[in-house]
């Protein structure tokens, strides 16, 4: 118990996952994965996004409910109703971005729910004491009375652990929760990890940077489009290996780029500011040109795309579109200029849901058909079966509720959408989140397409295979601003991992 | 293609058959049903809220709320009357100015809404407020008179038929309205931003714009809605329309408009003001006190929702 | 946030004290008792009903029907007080509070179950609670001389324990009944789980129902508290004014209500502000009219200048939350 260094195999195991499955719609994001965490030791899952360790981190948690499998906690199989349950159960999951309540004390947010009473009334005190009692067991002063608006993630973070231990939680489930930590606030968090593996609890640790892995983690399982390739203890792999795991998607699903055919600069981004989400950022993208933006979750990439396109105002900075500079920060001007904006979360931003098939297809050029104001259906309908067609979407007919398709082919219906007003500049935000293998090899080939026809692509991707395989260039961004570029001849998967995690390449590949 | 008719315009359809049901209902308690003349007349109440229904129309579709607009059509006629009778306005100018200070009051509401990203609910509950109380202030409680020569519009009949000029007005601002929505790039906007904010800002639908000019139209509404009703009492009051905006919203979202925005039509909220209108004059016909009405068009409004919820979830959404 | 309370606090504190002293400054007979006692004695009501409202609207919700709650539940306890005088006047009370506390369940299971949007559930009920009271009513008013001479006490006199003491001793029944609901209020939302529930819910509705809230259960509550408080109003009305008219009792009282609890500090954006505020604001909005009689300004200016100060309220907190959020560094 005194000693951090328990041997990772002797503890015994809390909670067992066994051939789990699960789909959301018609996508399976899940085929048969086991994996068992144990006592005293932290479990890393690991994958590309879109791999499914979330879903799998959901499923321990209580929040999904799995197709099929079991899960055993201490032997027993149990079923989990809610996160509510799971908690109840000694199961505790902590988000990346943590659930916390802004107006309340750091205090209230760790009892919220089951606050300490006496004599039928809240003990205010005792919770203050509680609070910081747990969070001392962390190792973190935090003022408890004071509201949480305002602290950081790694805080909040920190709020959400003293909740779990405040539970006597045996089983901790951390999802993604390094993603925008710094550097020095992962440390800390290793810390309070060596601790909690030192009293016994077994972790869940789901990330995707290498040396955060290799130094907290014990053992690490590997999956891959659903499925589970690898487990091994740490001590038994290096960071080649399991780079090798995550990656080896067979290469011949990933598209030939071939020669790109550059013409003059398309997008001209300088000195672009917004405050705190990101800071001077100057970049620019030649016609015909794929330029990946590449870093974690939380670097700022998605808020640069947003900016660019109109949807957020700038604190300082300029937009430029073939020459035309974008002075009113207004998406339907971007959209005149001709920029375009393929959203990471397509069911909030990227469709319109109950609409048919057709009305999303012609959505953005609706107003280019009207005469006087009047819509033109018939042709509408028939341009938007031009880009459904060119893109190849599969549905029944157009008069189908975008809905019914699946992620791929309401992707393709929205990057068809904007295709058809002849966009120079196409931002693509995730591109191929949530879509399955065959499609995602599809948008891969339409991107490619695109840019030989001499569109200019500023891709935001976390997916590194594909910012690989697509990109001219890559620009990765850290902390809201671009930390590095590479070229296509030098660009690495560890090269990026490093400049995106702020770890020199050494630490990455040690 | 049936099952196409159906699933596209169900509440619609729920509507035309309910205002069948309610018709014959009544011509069969109270034979003055059936007579045209009588219907034309009862029909004049219902002109005023038949024009605030249609501007209501789109704001709801467009996912939001005017609680002010029945406060606009107080404060209009009291400001156009008071222009007439204090500061010698002429008469006829009244006919543009409503309109224009309808439309000013209703731009304050969209401006709040849109600049000031505040919800249209809590908005249009202060100026609800502000605007009959300024209506108040203006008149007391007294009224004003309207000009003689613009009293009776709802009198004036289309030669040899009992159309009178406000059923003639709204019949064609609905066929105007129904155009704007259905088949114009705006109204497809309107109904794109009620979807899914969020989404239509992303497909480059300038929302903010938008959001201001629906609060406008309102007011616009509201202008017009007011001279019909002061041509109709003949004076001005700060109480007039008190209440309406009951009989407006549930005209709305008893004709299938989706109070959560997205959905909506011209032809069913006519058709649910016609439902209304029957119902009211039934139960007026029957001797029910004008507050008991007011609790079964309540009542409406609810059922009305808690259909469409029920049914929306039976859809599965 | 105790900063944020104590800063609206603060600012309600000043308001209500340059009111009172532009007041005293233009008419030096403003201090006349009379006047002052028959104007406050509205406070207690808008107060009683302020503390119910202020949980619903801190779960981000609106209960537009409260006018008409108090409407019914004021017209039925005087009803049964002239026609059952044996119920004596507590236990009419406690059926006026009672079926308030039912119209509002009927609202918050609507909301909270049938997933019916506030505004549209208690706009239907506005209208069906009215209708009700004219029913019960058939539309005849009860006259003051039919209810017992110790319901209009509770306007009139204070407690026995209290009458040797001055100036305490001129405080009737109603103002301390209006202090020990605002106490309880307080404590409630202070020192409860359902309280802090509420502000959680308010808060951060997506992380309560992750968290185990209990969310329609709290949503429902907030709307039978809002019912008790427009039941209790109801009474008090009757206490206080003696004649109840089922078309007067009540109407247009939901927007005093809500303006005085968004006054008071209760964020429309859910999660933030309190009973002390709002206690502060009613006391504002009731020397706002006293201000206004003394002065000579009409009766006719109270509605506008209650849209007008409401609007300026939810604007100013619509401000203060972003600058906090900036000064967060959270994006705006």
């Amino acid at each position: 118990m005194s000693s951090p260094a328990v041997s990772p195999a002797a503890g015994a195991v809390i909670l067992s996952a066994s051939h789990i499955s699960m789909r959301f719609g018609p996508v399976e994001v899940l085929a048969d994965i086991s994996v068992e965490l144990r006592a005293g030791e932290v479990h890393a899952l690991l994958g590309e996004n879109g791999a499914g360790k979330s879903t799998l981190a959901k499923i321990l948690a209580g929040v999904y409910k799995p197709v099929s499998g079991k899960l055993a906690l201490l032997g027993n199989e149990i079923s989990l109703s809610g996160p509510r349950d799971a908690a109840a159960k000694g199961i505790a999951l902590i988000h990346q971005e943590p659930l916390t309540f802004p107006d309340l004390s750091v205090a209230e947010n760790i009892f919220i729910g089951r606050q300490p009473t006496k004599a039928g009334r809240i003990d205010w005190a005792k919770m203050r004491q509680d609070a910081e009692k747990y969070l001392s067991a962390l190792g973190v002063t935090l003022d408890v009375s004071a509201p949480v608006r305002g602290l950081s993630v790694a805080d909040r973070q920190m709020i959400e652990l003293a909740s779990a231990l405040s539970l006597d939680a045996k089983v901790l489930i951390l999802d993604e929760t390094t993603a925008s930590l710094t550097p020095g606030e992962v440390k800390k968090l290793a810390a309070v990890l060596d601790r909690l593996k030192a009293e016994g609890k077994a972790i869940a640790f789901i990330g995707h940077r290498m040396e955060e892995i290799f130094s907290i983690c014990d053992r690490i399982s590997v999956l891959r489009d659903g499925l589970k390739v690898g487990e091994t203890l740490r001590t038994e792999t290096n960071v080649d290996a399991i780079l090798r795991w995550m990656v080896g998607r067979d290469v011949h699903h990933l598209v030939e780029r071939g020669e790109p055919n550059l013409g003059d600069v398309a997008l001209d981004v300088s000195g672009l500011t917004r405050k705190p989400r990101f800071a001077d950022i100057s970049l620019s993208v030649k016609a015909g040109e794929i330029v990946g933006l590449a870093g974690l979750v939380g670097a700022g990439r998605t808020d640069v795309l947003r900016a660019i396109f109109g949807l957020d105002t700038v604190d300082s900075g300029m937009v430029t579109v073939t020459g035309t500079t974008l002075v009113h920060h207004d998406p339907a001007r971007a959209m005149e200029a001709g920029v375009a904006l393929v959203p990471e979360d397509r069911q909030q931003h990227g469709v319109l849901m109950p609409q048919s098939i057709w009305e999303n297809g012609s959505l953005a050029i609706m107003p280019r058909l009207a005469k006087f104001g009047l819509v033109d259906d018939k042709t509408a309908r028939q341009k938007s079966a031009e880009g459904t067609q060119r893109l190849a979407v599969k549905m029944r007919d157009d008069e189908q509720a975008i809905r019914e398709l699946s992620g791929g082919n309401q992707q393709k219906v929205v990057i068809g959408k904007w295709l058809l007003t002849n966009p120079k500049v196409l931002l693509l935000d995730e591109p191929t989140r949530g879509i399955d293998v065959g499609a995602k090899a599809e948008v891969h080939r339409v991107i490619v397409e695109l840019a030989q026809s001499g569109l200019a692509v500023l891709m935001v991707s976390s997916d590194l295979p594909e910012v690989l395989a697509l990109s001219d260039r890559v620009l990765v961004m850290r902390g809201g601003q671009i930390v590095s570029t590479f070229d296509r001849k030098d660009a690495t998967a560890e090269g990026i991992i490093a400049a995106a995690s702020g770890a020199t390449l050494a630490e990455v590949t040690a | 293609m049936i099952t196409r008719i159906r699933s596209r315009f169900g509440p619609e359809i729920v509507a035309v058959v309910l205002l069948i049901l309610a018709f014959g209902f009544s011509a069969f308690r109270e034979p003055r049903f059936l007579d045209a003349e009588y219907l034309f007349d009862r029909s004049t109440l219902y002109m005023e809220a038949g024009i605030l229904a249609l501007s209501m129309t789109f704001v709801i579709i467009a996912g939001h709320i005017d609680l002010s607009v029945t406060s606009i059509l107080a404060l209009v006629g009291a400001i156009c009357t008071t222009l007439v009778s204090k500061y010698g306005l002429p008469p006829a100018a009244m006919i543009i100015i409503a309109p224009v200070v309808g439309g000013a009051l209703g731009a304050l509401n969209g401006l709040l809404v849109s600049k000031g990203k505040l919800p249209s609910l809590v908005v249009t509950l202060a100026t609800m407020a502000l605007f009959r109380g300024v209506a108040q202030i203006l008149l007391g409680d007294h009224s004003l008179p309207m000009p003689k020569e613009l009293v009776g519009i709802h009198k004036i009949q289309l030669p040899g038929t009992y159309f009178h000029v406000p059923m003639v007005l709204l019949a064609i601002l609905a066929v105007i309205a129904a155009g704007v929505l259905h088949r114009t790039v705006w109204g497809r906007w309107v109904t794109a931003l009620g979807t899914n904010a969020e989404a239509a800002r992303h497909a480059g639908i300038p929302t903010g714009k938008i959001l201001i000019q629906l609060f406008t139209l309102s007011g616009v509404a509201a202008g017009i809605g007011s001279m019909l009703m002061l041509s109709r009492l003949g004076v001005a009051r700060f109480d007039h329309a008190r209440g309406l905006e009951l009989d407006v919203i549930t005209a709305v979202v008893l004709g299938g408009a989706s109070i959560f925005g997205g959905r909506g039509t011209v032809f069913g909220t006519i058709t649910a003001l016609g439902l209304v209108g029957v119902v009211q004059t039934g139960m007026g016909v029957a001797g029910v006190k004008a507050e008991v009405q007011v609790a079964v068009i309540g009542l409406l409004l609810i059922v009305s929702v808690l259909f469409s919820n029920f049914t929306a979830r039976k859809r599965g959404r | 946030m105790k900063k944020l309370l104590a800063r609206r606090e603060l600012s309600l504190v000043v308001a209500i004290i340059l009111i009172v002293g532009v007041a005293i400054a233009l008419q030096p007979r403003f201090a006349s008792e009379q006047n002052i006692r028959s104007i406050l004695l509205w406070v207690p009501l808008l107060a009683v009903a302020a503390m119910g409202q202020t949980a619903v609207i801190i779960t981000r919700g609106i209960d537009v029907s409260v006018g008409s709650i108090l409407g019914l539940a004021g017209m039925t306890t005087a009803i049964l007080l002239r026609d059952y005088p044996q119920l004596g006047v507590g236990g009419a009370a406690v059926i006026g509070i009672g079926l308030g506390a039912v119209l509002g369940a009927i609202n918050g299971g609507m909301i909270a179950f049938a997933k019916v949007p506030p505004i549209v559930a208690t706009l239907g009920t506005l209208g069906i609670y009215r209708g009700l009271t004219f029913i019960v009513s058939g539309g005849r008013q009860v006259d003051d001389y039919q209810l017992p001479k110790d319901l209009m006490n509770w306007s009139l006199e204070g407690p026995a324990l209290l009458s040797k003491v001055p100036f305490i001793n001129s405080i009737p029944w109603v103002v301390w009944i209006a202090i020990i609901v605002m106490l309880l209020s307080h404590l409630g939302m202070t020192y409860t789980r359902y309280g802090r529930d509420v502000y959680a819910l308010g808060g951060n509705p997506d992380a309560a129902a992750l968290r185990g809230i209990p969310v329609n259960f709290v949503t429902f509550m907030a709307y039978v508290l809002c019912g008790i408080g427009g039941g209790f109003a109801g009474v008090l009305y009757a206490s206080r004014y003696g004649t109840v008219n089922p078309s007067g009792i009540g109407n247009g009282f939901e927007l005093q209500v809500i303006a005085a609890v968004v006054i008071g500090g209760v964020s429309v954006f859910g999660g933030t502000g309190g009973a002390p505020g709002v206690a502060l604001s009613c006391l504002l909005l009731g020397v706002v009219n006293v201000a206004l009689s003394v002065l000579a300004i009409a009766d006719t200016w109270q509605m506008a200048i209650y849209g007008l100060v409401l609007l300026v309220a939810i604007i100013a907190d619509e401000r203060f939350a972003r600058s906090a959020r900036k000064r967060a560094g959270e994006a705006v």
